[in-house]
């Protein structure tokens, strides 16, 4: 691609975020706020990729539009129930717009202050080799700030306790979500019976690959939560309570193999979260893999929300 | 260094063992994580007292690249007041949040909650990352604010959900700043920022993170999260958010300040802080003395003692460094911040048995409840005794030490805040211990297991005996502080 297309690719690019950030905010009425945030997620995600971000970007569409949208989307749904969507979005809440005008303002005269941002130092060209994956951003992640990774790993667990903490006390014991019913041979009976296996197959891939190419756990993760939603919605599989042995132990299963291989690299390999150099590959893919399988089920159970009776809210 | 890392790890295997494990099991875990990390905190304190800072680079690699971890003598006073409160509350709790005491929800959320937030806490004291110290303060947010969500009424829902808009408005900004300091620098390790050389946006990115951590430590006038979320939690939970909380983001204001870019505290920065802190000093006492309801009180009551740890940047702060009053100002904000810590835990928790006995805590159902409770009501009045400082409680040395060096400063003005501080204190707490102390009243209340009494008895008592001993926990805050090196004895 020649330079000037290159250009005119990106300043159309940004007009379109822009314009998009425009109609998410003073558009009217919240389903056209949500959808619109939904296509803002999206084109964040290509500019990522125009930036050579290619893991920013699959998670940004994952979570910032995929998993963000169907959040938003069902707050809608109930908000409209509830009859309260209705008396948002009248005028602009000119406060707000100020305080996020002036920030924008003052990190828009950072950017231009901001000396050509640091190179990684040698420090991470000289130190990838040991890292055990060829991805740097995974080798930054599960090797050289992975204490980080584990915390926000942990993060999501308390988000998802807190998200159960909603829950009317007389629905503790009913399964996670309001329940579903799909029409049997309807649309979304027949995705969840199509969609399931290739979203599968294509979330075990994006961990795989993450390893030395842009992907890993979060990304994969996201994938998969986003399978058990759709086989959740068509009726295909029931969401489970709270306190099942075999789900809670996936919740954890993550940051406990995480964790414990932090302490055994503290016993056996001289500090903690150390990754010897010929351990450090399937160290890292073991952790990836357990990280998955946690996220995938918080993620999901998030999106799923407390549990809720039939017939209540 | 295992002392370190087991007040790190420990806490969070707990949690991932009340999530995963069934209820009868849990009992049993808790008691021992408890305990072990106490012992941690402990082991860890000595091995600062006897050896100086202890250094932790993670998993092998040393910044720029990797993470690194200290305990000095202010991070592991942190980790051990933590370690304290964390006990005292799990020993109140123990018998509360049961299936039956506090319903299935509740006992289900309290204790890995309870657990991250240590795990959370543990992380920020001792960490020398600015990343870092954003993703632990991240887990913070979210584990207090599910704290208080446990209430379950509407009221409490509703100060949830604003406490959480309040806090995620305030990681945004600090998370802008970090990333202005890392486009610059190229590097988020604190030692390496001091070490940097200057860019142009490094001032709006100490603003920005600053800003951001007011509203999550509650300074005036960012504090109107504070007290319906504090007031609506559970007992327990109160305690923990109003004992704990505020202070890791107050903790890393003082590491930003004092140790990552004290070049940009201008004199003018440092006294917007100070008159920040001194109108939470008045506004807070102010909204106290005219609460009905005891939990509203003690809730305001934070927001004014907060206030008096911000009398640490004009005092101790920017071109001042190497002032022979800075050290006693800088100790002086820090016993503040553990006193209050010691009793307003003791307060709470004292607040939660009168609403066990009595069934509220409206100031006229409280009437008389002394006679009932005499170990209940002698722990709310040593805690009073510590938030008004009165000698010889740790508050006491805290407001001495920050007065002298206002003296000593010439800023006799915040002398005066706080002497006006101390009289609405009393005020405020007054009504409060007048109702207890009634002749009348007291008749047809629930009993309260002396057991659980005493809890809060050994948290107040913790904060009096902090004064009596100030000589060696003064020593002990000295341990790796920046300007001590060349301060000399």
């Amino acid at each position: 691609m020649t330079a000037a297309l290159g250009l005119a690719l990106d300043a159309a690019l940004c007009a379109l975020i822009l314009g998009v950030a425009l109609a998410v905010v003073a558009g009217r009425g919240v389903f056209r706020a949500v959808v619109f945030f939904i296509v803002y997620g999206l084109l964040a995600a290509v500019a990522w990729v125009r930036l050579d971000a290619v893991n920013v970007a699959l998670a940004e569409a994952a979570i910032g539009a995929g998993l963000t949208g169907v959040l938003l989307l069902a707050a809608h749904g109930r908000l409209r129930r509830a009859e309260a969507a209705q008396d948002l979005a009248h005028g602009m809440p000119w406060s707000a717009a100020l305080a996020g005008g002036a920030l924008a303002a003052a990190l828009g005269w950072a950017w231009f202050e901001m000396p050509i941002p640091v190179e990684p130092g040698p420090e991470l060209a000289e130190a990838l080799p040991r890292a055990g994956v060829g991805n740097p951003v995974t080798a930054v992640l599960l090797n050289f700030r992975a204490w980080d990774t584990l915390l926000e790993s942990i993060v999501l667990l308390a988000a998802l306790i807190g998200v159960w903490m909603l829950a009317r006390e007389g629905d503790w014991r009913e399964p996670l979500g309001r329940p579903q019913h799909a029409r049997p041979g309807g649309v979304m009976a027949g995705f969840g019976r199509v969609l399931p296996p290739v979203g599968l197959l294509v979330g075990v891939w994006l961990v795989w690959a993450g390893a030395d190419h842009p992907g890993g756990a979060f990304q994969g993760g996201t994938v998969l939560a986003a399978v058990g939603l759709v086989a959740v919605l068509a009726g295909v599989i029931r969401p489970p309570w709270i306190g099942a042995p075999l789900w809670q132990g996936a919740l954890v299963l993550g940051p406990a193999v995480f964790l414990l291989a932090g302490i055994a690299g503290a016993v056996l390999a001289g500090g903690f979260l150390t990754l010897p150099e010929g351990f450090a590959k399937p160290a890292i893919v073991t952790i990836e893999v357990a990280l998955t399988v946690s996220i995938a089920v918080t993620l999901a159970f998030l999106v799923l929300g407390p549990p809720e009776a039939e017939g209540a809210g | 260094m295992s002392a370190l890392l087991a007040c790190l790890v420990l806490p969070l295997l707990g949690a991932l063992a009340a999530v995963a494990l069934p209820r009868r099991a849990v009992a049993a875990v808790l008691a021992g994580v408890v305990a072990l990390t106490l012992v941690a905190a402990v082991g860890l304190a000595v091995a600062v007292h006897s050896g100086g800072v202890v250094r932790l680079a993670l998993g092998g690699w040393s910044p720029p690249l990797g993470i690194a971890l200290a305990a000095d003598g202010l991070g592991a006073a942190f980790v051990l007041l933590t370690a304290l409160v964390m006990a005292g509350v799990a020993a109140a709790a123990r018998d509360e949040m049961t299936p039956q005491g506090a319903g299935p929800r509740a006992a289900f959320g309290f204790w890995p909650l309870m657990l991250l937030l240590w795990g959370a806490l543990n992380a920020v004291f001792l960490s020398r990352d600015l990343f870092n110290l954003y993703v632990g303060i991240e887990l913070l947010t979210l584990a207090a604010v599910a704290l208080v969500a446990i209430g379950g009424r509407a009221e409490a829902i509703a100060a949830a959900m604003r406490y959480l808009i309040f806090a995620l408005a305030g990681s945004l900004l600090y998370l802008a700043g970090v990333v202005l300091i890392y486009g610059a620098h190229g590097t988020l390790d604190i030692d390496l920022v001091a070490a940097r050389d200057a860019a142009a946006p490094d001032g709006l990115a100490l603003a920005l993170m600053t800003a951001g951590l007011l509203v999550k430590t509650a300074l005036f006038p960012f504090h109107v999260w504070l007290p319906p979320a504090h007031a609506s939690a559970p007992a327990p939970a109160s305690a923990l958010l109003s004992a704990l909380v505020p202070k890791a983001s107050f903790v890393i204001l003082l590491r930003l300040w004092f140790e990552a870019m004290p070049d940009l505290g201008t004199d003018r920065a440092l006294l917007l802080l100070g008159v920040l802190g001194a109108a939470a000093i008045l506004w807070g006492s102010l909204r106290a003395l005219v609460q009905a309801r005891l939990k509203l009180i003690v809730a305001y009551s934070t927001v004014a003692q907060l206030g008096y740890l911000f009398l640490v940047f004009p005092l101790a702060g920017g071109a001042a460094g190497a002032q022979p009053w800075t050290a006693g100002a800088w100790t002086g904000a820090i016993f503040q911040a553990l006193s209050h810590g010691l009793a307003k835990a003791a307060m709470f928790l004292a607040a939660g048995l009168f609403m066990a006995a009595a069934g509220s805590d409206r100031l006229g159902a409280l009437r008389g409840l002394a006679r009932v409770m005499p170990m209940t009501a002698f722990a709310f009045a040593l805690a009073s005794v510590t938030l008004i400082s009165l000698p010889p409680s740790g508050g006491f040395t805290a407001k001495y030490l920050l007065m002298t060096s206002s003296f000593a400063a010439g800023q006799w003005i915040w002398a005066l805040v706080m002497t006006l501080g101390g009289l609405l204190t009393a005020g405020y707490l007054y009504r409060p211990m007048a109702a207890l102390f009634a002749r009348e009243g007291g008749e047809g209340v629930q009993t309260v297991a002396r057991a659980r009494q005493a809890v809060p008895l050994v948290l107040a008592g913790l904060a009096i005996l902090l004064g009596i001993l100030s000589a060696a926990p003064f020593d002990f805050l000295q341990i790796g502080r920046p300007e001590a090196a060349e301060e000399g004895p």
